[in-house]
């Protein structure tokens, strides 16, 4: 549910994150990488973006990205590689 | 002579972790200098601080990745890991770490089995790290890893091969290939794990946690490449006594 006293919040990475509006998973995942990115979830730049990302536990494909839209409540997770054994 | 999964070739038998490193900087360094062909790397929330991040060096090394389920305490959490990681990173190669408790990091058997399962069933290349289990082990490979990885000793203690016994068991039934996965501490273990008849050698902490870092990765790839020449190489058998290697004939005697 939203109203225009309560913007949509969602969970990002375990933190309460207010969306500014009606947002996909690809506008998300462009703001929180600072990379621009082509529909097909791809970077505009050539490159990779080693990124994946999970709504409530599911992992969303990078096709299916731009369009998914986020909505209140949902828990998200955008995740990398790190170093690790 | 090199090995291959799925079709990829590899000469390096040594698999280097990208885990414990100080700074990207010493970890390049060490990557490089042990000659690694294949690296694994953990799966975590995406943090804009990192932004020079481990896979844009390992991109740019053109080191392979094997991304792992690290952390996970679960089937159902390493099986969302290494989903995350394929859509990721684009492979389907994992390590299958599902770990029973914190002070050990020892595989948990039941969970890792039943993850091992639904992975493969998904299309994965699963590199199952299991105990030092020979009956686990076969039942991995009966459900369809395409490696299997038992422990020397636990993760990051550099204990050693605690039981080589187990590890040439677990070798000599296995069809797929064996990697030494964590324990190792030091060269001689690496080697032992190849005269033990280990495929590869997995190792992260004791190079990266050296003093001298790329000394170390040296001595890991030197350590790998003789064990693994010596296990070919068909050793002399154990004997309770001595057998002089010069001739008794033609001695000078004092009178």
């Amino acid at each position: 549910m939203t109203d225009r006293e309560h913007p949509p919040t969602i969970v990002l990475n375990g933190e309460h994150h207010e969306l500014p509006g009606a947002t996909s998973a690809l506008d998300l995942i462009a703001d929180v990488t600072g990379r621009e990115l082509q529909t097909d979830g791809t970077p505009a730049d050539g490159g990779r973006l080693g990124i994946a990302l999970a709504v409530d536990g599911e992992v969303i494909r990078r096709g299916a990205w731009s369009g998914f839209a986020l909505a209140d409540g949902h828990t998200v997770d955008i995740v990398t590689a790190v170093q690790g054994g | 002579m090199s090995w291959t999964i799925d079709d990829v070739e590899m000469s390096s038998r040594l698999v280097m972790g990208t885990g414990g490193a100080s700074s990207l900087s010493i970890l390049e360094d060490a990557l490089v200098a042990s000659g690694t062909e294949l690296t694994t790397v953990a799966m975590r929330r995406f943090d804009a601080e990192s932004r020079d991040s481990v896979f844009t060096m390992l991109q740019r090394l053109g080191i392979r990745v094997l991304p792992n389920t690290a952390g996970c305490y679960t089937a159902r959490d390493a099986v969302l890991t290494a989903r995350l990681a394929r859509e990721a990173l684009e492979t389907n190669w994992v390590k299958l770490e599902v770990i029973a408790d914190e002070d050990t990091l020892l595989p948990d058997p039941i969970e890792l089995f039943s993850a091992a399962e639904e992975l493969v069933l998904d299309g994965f290349t699963v590199f199952a790290y299991t105990n030092d289990d020979p009956a686990l082990a076969k039942r991995l490979e009966d459900a369809g890893v395409a490696v299997v990885m038992p422990a020397g000793a636990p993760i990051g203690s550099g204990l050693g091969i605690l039981n080589p016994h187990n590890i040439e068991t677990i070798v000599s039934r296995a069809q797929v290939p064996v990697i030494l996965d964590a324990g190792v501490g030091t060269a001689s273990d690496a080697a032992l794990a190849m005269e033990l008849g280990c495929t590869a050698v997995l190792l992260a902490s004791a190079v990266t946690r050296a003093h001298d870092a790329h000394a170390m990765a040296r001595a890991m790839a030197l350590a790998v490449e003789a064990g693994q020449l010596a296990a070919g190489a068909g050793r002399i058998p154990k004997r309770p006594l001595a057998v002089a290697s010069s001739p008794f004939a033609g001695m000078v005697t004092a009178q």
